[in-house]
């Protein structure tokens, strides 16, 4: 049961945790969102989150599915998906992410969970369009100052 | 002795730099009279510009092609990387049909090519074409598509598929480039442009700069249709429509992935009449669910210019008596034929009115086939190939029955308008063979041991009750065997996939993909090790020929063993692109 925590190495990760403390009054297990409750609408012309979504933007949240093929073996973040992915996007030309997947951005570099295991992921939810300055990755629902655990 | 071999070495050495140069359009190019290209001469050192010399048919360069090269002094490759200089021309046009041999050569680096340009015949042959392409179409998908539609008694077929009595035939040859080996944007790009190009290439030559948008261009079969006619130009795929086949008919770019920008493209030559998934990428990337990274609204584009939008099949049905329509079903890649008719797994639960590939050639044609002057229409059966790749077999065979009922669909419309070209092919194979039938009804529980082979085969006991052309039920108890003769490690189960597509593997940490194990523990599945190298994702394309069919007008010159490319001849030639009309 490998758990990853955010270790306040640095000033600026130490800050940013007290920044979440701060949110969430004690780190806990908040609310949980599963994949199926993220969007309400789903279309041709657009998808629309789920008032759910919309309601737990900037609270804490656990979610439970797998981890995607990171970029690198060491990752800041990674994608998180309800079935374990065949294909890394970033690899294979054909491939793209399906729409329900949420970026979990982790304060510390982590090593990679093999892809068929289950995962809870607990962080701060964030809901809206947002490009990754590193990658380019625009993502649209992340957690952000996760930690994670095997399931 | 030894300064001997070391001199030996150096003027070998010599000899190898010599002749480095590369000139695109490639040896053997063939190209379609007046039809605009670009030429680049890459080579291989850094030259001076007053050392180049370019000569065509032993003239002058600039008479032939039309205008003085741009010379770049060095090209940059990735960080910066010196890759030597070159010389550009684009848009270079000739008229008169014949050999020409250009000859390029600065200090030690030659390069002679010759190409062929070829005119067309004066008169068009035909008013339509209707080309049809089923995505990764092997003879194991229509042999299994005849099987489970048709079924058979005693060794002889009991129906036959539309795509049984198509009149002319040839082999394709499918490889690139840069390889025996190809993949669907460089294949379709050879039908679609008569030039070949390398693996996930679209309209153009391949050269070396990182830049995917750079590259020497041919022109697609839609730009020449829009340069010379005035004819309607149809796309419909159940793909993405940014995927390479659908794309290949209008795109330029060295990389295939390249899809927001694809969109662009359609947006330029506008095909009026554009089916299928991927509205992601028309999407601008504030909604939810883009996939572009502008602010670009195509819907709404497309609207302003007079398209009738549809977002499902009611929609669809509507939109028939409109010139121009923009059909949209899905974000990504439009479900399997099994799932949206029978199992409704893979997201059929979000796209529930999804039309397939038969509706929507019906109201392509009877939208098209308004225009008095004819119309291209390019159909792609696209779902063969996605459900061959993860060894999904019962999927890709489903999809192809789909794929041979829209062929019915052209060939009715070719019944009532024998001005019409039909064609019918694949773009590149799958390593996939039917080797016999798979028996529940066996003793014991070990699934190899249910395989029935040669006599023990037997026949399969699909039934087609509702007369709709597919088997009522995928998982009848004496199934067709079908396996696949390359893949990554997978769990074979020997059974239809109820619960939604198969996954075979998935990636591990050190990039390599394992055996999903979610199949591990189906009754009777055994552990296939992979045999292609361990950071492939699932099974990949053949090298083998593609058979391509064809009947109406035209369809005569198909024959024998034909490169990829000579097909594009044929169109040329059915519709006589190749003079001014």
């Amino acid at each position: 049961m490998a758990r990853t925590t955010a270790l306040a190495v640095s000033r600026r990760t130490f800050l940013a945790g007290l920044a979440a403390l701060s949110c969430t009054g004690v780190v806990r297990a908040g609310d949980t969102l599963t994949f199926d409750e993220l969007y309400g609408k789903v279309s041709v012309l657009g998808l629309a989150f789920s008032d759910k979504v919309k309601a737990l933007d900037g609270k804490t949240v656990s979610m439970r599915g797998f981890m995607a093929p990171p970029l690198k073996a060491e990752a800041k973040f990674f994608v998180l998906t309800e079935i374990p992915m065949a294909l890394c996007p970033f690899c294979s030309s054909d491939a793209d992410w399906p729409s329900n997947i949420v970026v979990v951005y982790i304060d510390e570099k982590t090593t990679f969970v093999p892809p068929s295991k289950l995962i809870e992921v607990t962080g701060t939810l964030e809901v809206g369009s947002w490009t990754d300055p590193e990658t380019g990755f625009v993502s649209l629902l992340r957690l952000v100052h996760s930690s994670f655990e095997t399931v | 002795m030894r300064t001997l071999l070391l001199a030996l070495a150096a003027s070998t050495a010599l000899i190898g730099t010599a002749g480095a140069a590369t000139v695109y359009p490639l040896d053997r190019a063939t190209i379609l009279a007046g039809s605009p290209f670009d030429f680049k001469v890459e080579f291989d050192g850094q030259v001076k510009a007053e050392d180049v010399k370019i000569v065509v048919n032993g003239g002058d360069y600039k008479a032939a092609l039309g205008s003085e090269v741009e010379f770049v002094a060095s090209e940059k490759g990735k960080d910066d990387a010196a890759l030597g200089s070159a010389v550009l021309l684009r848009g270079v046009k000739i008229d008169k049909a014949g050999a020409y041999t250009v000859e390029v050569s600065a200090g030690d680096e030659k390069k002679s090519v010759t190409w062929d340009v070829y005119a067309t015949g004066e008169a068009p042959k035909a008013k339509n074409i209707i080309f049809l392409l089923g995505d990764g179409l092997s003879v194991s998908h229509r042999t299994a598509a005849r099987l489970m539609s048709k079924g058979m008694t005693e060794g002889k077929a009991n129906g036959r598929l539309a795509m049984d009595d198509l009149d002319h035939m040839a082999f394709i040859g499918t490889s690139s480039t840069g390889s025996i080996a190809t993949d669907s944007a460089n294949t379709m790009s050879a039908y679609m442009t008569g030039h070949k190009s390398a693996v996930n290439a679209l309209g153009v030559y391949a050269d070396r700069t990182p830049d995917s948008f750079d590259d020497p261009k041919v022109e697609t079969f839609a730009e020449a249709l829009r340069r010379t006619t005035k004819k309607s130009v149809g796309v419909i795929s159940t793909a993405e429509l940014e995927d390479a086949t659908p794309a290949a008919v209008v795109s330029h770019t060295r990389k295939r992935a390249d899809k927001p920008e694809i969109v662009d493209m359609f947006w330029n030559v506008k095909p009026e009449v554009v089916l299928g998934g991927g509205s992601a990428y028309f999407l601008s990337k504030d909604v939810p669910g883009s996939k572009r990274k502008d602010d670009k609204d195509y819907i709404k584009l497309f609207q302003e210019a007079g398209y009738k939008l549809a977002t499902d099949k009611t929609e669809l049905e509507a939109a028939a008596s409109a010139d121009k329509i923009l059909g949209l079903f899905h974000t990504g890649n439009m479900d399997y034929a099994l799932d949206r008719l029978q199992l409704k797994k893979g997201t059929v639960d979000k796209f529930p009115n999804q039309p397939g590939l038969v509706e929507m050639t019906k109201v392509a044609l009877d939208s098209l086939s308004k225009n008095p002057e004819g119309f291209f229409l390019m159909v792609e059966g696209a779902s063969i190939d996605k459900a061959s790749h993860p060894l999904d077999w019962d999927r890709a065979v489903y999809d192809t029955i789909e794929f041979d009922q829209a062929i019915a669909v052209a060939r009715e419309f070719q019944a009532n308008n024998p001005d019409t070209l039909v064609v019918v092919t694949g773009d590149h194979t799958h390593g996939v063979s039917i080797i016999g039938t798979i028996d529940d009804d066996k003793p014991g529980t070990d699934m190899r041991e249910k395989v029935g082979t040669y006599d023990a085969a037997g026949f399969p006991n699909y039934q087609d009750a509702d007369g709709d052309g597919y088997p009522d039920r995928v998982d009848v108890s004496r199934r067709l065997a079908i396996f696949a003769n390359n893949g990554p490690d997978h769990y074979e189960t020997f059974r239809p996939k109820l619960d939604g597509p198969f996954e075979p593997a998935v990636k591990t940490q050190d990039g390599i993909y394992v055996a999903n194990e979610a199949y591990k523990d189906v009754p009777g599945a055994v552990f296939v090790e992979g045999n292609i190298p361990r950071d492939g994702d699932t099974g990949v394309h053949a090298v083998d020929d593609v058979v391509l069919q064809a009947a109406g007008p035209g369809a005569e010159e198909f024959k024998g063993y034909m490169e990829q490319s000579d097909v594009y001849r044929v169109l040329a030639d059915t519709f006589a692109i190749g003079v001014k009309q």
